[in-house]
């Protein structure tokens, strides 16, 4: 299912906070239609990674391609103009909308043209275009009008997920869709995992929960200190493995180069 | 007080729950806060008409209404700052400057009434927007900066009144805002407008969703509502038609009432004001500009104090140096707080400003009928803030327990 050409590559990426050298040389890539865990210990650059990727963070040095193309993120709005889409940790819904006004938050349908005072939400239509994008993705939601703050856990990070794709982006990055849910929402949230990969679209997953890592990857991106320390590809990998690369118990080994997608 | 129906059955994607009995739940539901003022209202009426005739006829709901209209107008502002999640404690004060500025150009130096309403609405809006800045550019709570700006804007009026300390409106454009009255027929082809507006409204979006294919077509939810919005519109045309008829000032508070609702209900900028109150850190992710709504909503609150300083400074005839002060502030909070809007941010309808101010009217005018002393006044007002407080408190706990955050 992937492509040979990378969605995003990056080359060569460090970020440096003072005294910290957070990301060292990193080199990353993700491919259209698949699905590559990002895992580490704490402060291991994981996080700082991701918000350089969706332009938070400007990078201190290296090289960033996205479907080929050498571009520069300059800024939260540059990566969302390009095709990334980020999905963060604290979800980001207002609890007191209803979901189809969370999906639609900040890019609301208007109707009644383009005079100021007939200028209205055009609820009719963002609610038929939420319950199609819902149902693409078969998430279940008890009422598309009932308050995000009504939803369980699980509910919201698949209305958190399934908003990201509202703007049609490429490239997916999730920062710990699972933690804090439940083994049924958790379930839910990876089966959704898996439709953005059926629908082509590159998905960068943070997690700490290896057996979650283990069942929606494709590749698990291993960073430690800094460095990419290992890439595995998942079906040809141990839990023994990742975890020996992410403690730093295993050193190089040719195992190493194992990547799945290198365009390069 | 069944406030929170659990939505737990998951039904298909994307499907709204079952029509039927779900229509009307969720008519119950959504106006429950504006169900529970009504009864409120309704048991208030019912004291004062008990203990004094005189209470619920047309010459003294007439006059009721136009007690309300200067604090109402002043709500509607503060609802879309409550809906924020913040203050303005200047409001009050704003509402007093902005009518001295426009008493002063027109007594004083002779400008049109049009130009000196329209300055005296600018210094409110420029206000407005200064506190706002303030607050938003320096991270400056707002409480903080409209407590300056109370005592700053106070200041301003004595200033601006000079020496005499009062003066008296007499042109006819600006005292006719609170004084003048609609003849019988006007009032009904007015409130019959109304009807079909609404009427027609409503109908139109049920057939887009309809249209649409949307769950929920049932017609039932919105022909009730149609019905409700009838008949309070015809008894109240009644009520005017028996009296003096329909005064313009009612007029001006109820058409600021519906258009500043459409605004928050229905336009963009109305959602970005909900989702900052709601969230103000997914609003900014979701690529609000956050301080320019902030600013823009504090612009309207300033604007609506000083729409409705002008109309008080014309019920009264003049503006001196009590104008804005006293307990307008305070009672033009306490209004939409005890109908319902939420001091939390996010939660709340503009229509509270109209029926808050209603309570709080009806209590004011009703003691004056009973001959009360201030003092039962302000204790009784002040215990029926407590417990719209304490209800609004336990609904949020009640929401809390069910999940909702």
């Amino acid at each position: 299912m992937s492509s040979n050409t990378p969605v995003l590559a990056l080359k060569g990426v460090s970020k440096r906070f003072g005294a910290v050298q957070a990301l060292d040389g990193v080199d990353f890539e993700v491919a259209a239609g698949e699905v590559v865990g990002l895992v580490g210990d704490n402060g291991a650059g994981k996080s700082t990674l991701v918000k350089t990727i969706s332009g938070i963070y400007s990078p201190d040095a290296g090289e960033f391609h996205f479907e080929g193309k050498p571009v520069s993120i300059d800024g939260a709005n540059a990566a969302t103009a390009l095709g990334i889409a980020t999905v963060y940790q604290d979800l980001a819904l207002c609890d007191n909308l209803d979901v189809v006004a969370n999906l639609f938050l900040g890019r609301e349908k208007l109707a009644g043209g383009t005079g100021l005072l007939t200028r209205r939400l055009d609820e009719p239509e963002m609610e038929r275009r939420s319950a199609e994008l819902l149902s693409n993705l078969a998430v279940t939601i008890p009422s598309l009008r009932s308050e995000v703050g009504t939803l369980s856990g699980g509910q919201r990070q698949q209305v958190a997920v399934a908003r990201s794709l509202l703007g049609e982006p490429k490239l997916v990055l999730l920062d710990e869709p699972t933690a804090a849910l439940g083994v049924a929402q958790t379930a839910q949230v990876l089966t959704l995992i898996k439709r953005l990969r059926e629908r082509g679209l590159g998905v960068v997953v943070i997690s700490h929960n290896l057996s979650d890592v283990f069942d929606v990857t494709d590749r698990i991106f291993v960073l430690r200190l800094g460095r990419r320390e290992a890439s595995f590809v998942t079906a040809s990998a141990t839990n023994e493995e990742v975890v020996a690369a992410i403690t730093g118990a295993r050193h190089r080994k040719p195992a190493d180069d194992d990547v799945v997608g290198g365009g390069r | 007080m069944s406030t929170v129906t659990k939505a737990t059955a998951p039904a298909g994607p994307g499907r709204a729950s079952a029509p039927g009995p779900g229509v009307v739940r969720r008519f119950i539901e959504g106006d429950l806060a504006s169900l529970r003022v009504f009864v409120v209202l309704g048991l208030i009426w019912a004291v004062f008409q008990f203990e004094n005739s005189h209470f619920l006829t047309a010459e003294n709901l007439t006059n009721l209404f136009l007690q309300i209209t200067a604090v109402g107008l002043i709500s509607v502002g503060v609802v879309y700052v409550l809906l924020l999640g913040e203050i303005d404690l200047s409001v009050g004060a704003v509402s007093g400057l902005a009518s001295a500025v426009t008493a002063v150009l027109n007594v004083k130096h002779g400008w049109s009434p049009y130009t000196a309403i329209l300055a005296g609405i600018v210094v409110g809006l420029v206000i407005g927007a200064v506190q706002g800045f303030l607050s938003t550019q320096f991270g400056i709570p707002s409480f903080v900066v409209t407590l300056a700006g109370l005592l700053t804007w106070q200041g301003a009026l004595l200033k601006v009144l000079g020496d005499t300390g009062t003066v008296n409106l007499t042109d006819p454009k600006i005292t006719g805002l609170a004084n003048t009255f609609y003849s019988d027929t006007v009032s009904w082809i007015i409130g019959i407008g109304v009807i079909a507006i609404y009427g027609g409204g409503t109908l139109l979006a049920w057939r887009k969703r309809v249209a649409a294919g949307l769950a929920d077509q049932d017609l039932r939810g919105p022909l009730i509502r149609v019905v409700l919005v009838a008949a309070a519109t015809i008894a109240a045309i009644l009520v005017v038609t028996a009296d003096r008829g329909l005064p313009l000032a009612v007029l001006i508070l109820l058409a600021f009432v519906a258009g500043m609702e459409y605004t928050a209900t229905r336009t963009r900028f109305g959602r970005h004001v909900f989702a900052v109150g709601g969230n103000a850190e997914a609003a900014r992710r979701a690529g609000i500009h956050i301080n320019a709504v902030r600013i823009a909503v504090f612009s309207i609150a300033g604007s609506m104090a000083a729409i409705g300083g002008i109309l008080a400074a014309s019920r009264l005839l003049a503006v001196n140096q009590n104008s804005g002060g006293s307990d307008l502030l305070l009672l033009a909070i306490a209004g939409p707080v005890i109908a319902g809007t939420s001091l939390f941010g996010g939660r709340g309808s503009v229509w509270t400003a109209l029926l808050g101010a209603l309570v709080i009217g009806s209590i004011s005018n009703g003691m004056d009928l009973l001959a009360l002393d201030s003092s039962v006044k302000y204790m009784v007002t002040g215990g029926v803030l407590l417990v719209a407080v304490i209800v609004d408190a336990l609904a949020r706990r009640q929401r809390q327990a069910a999940g909702r955050v």
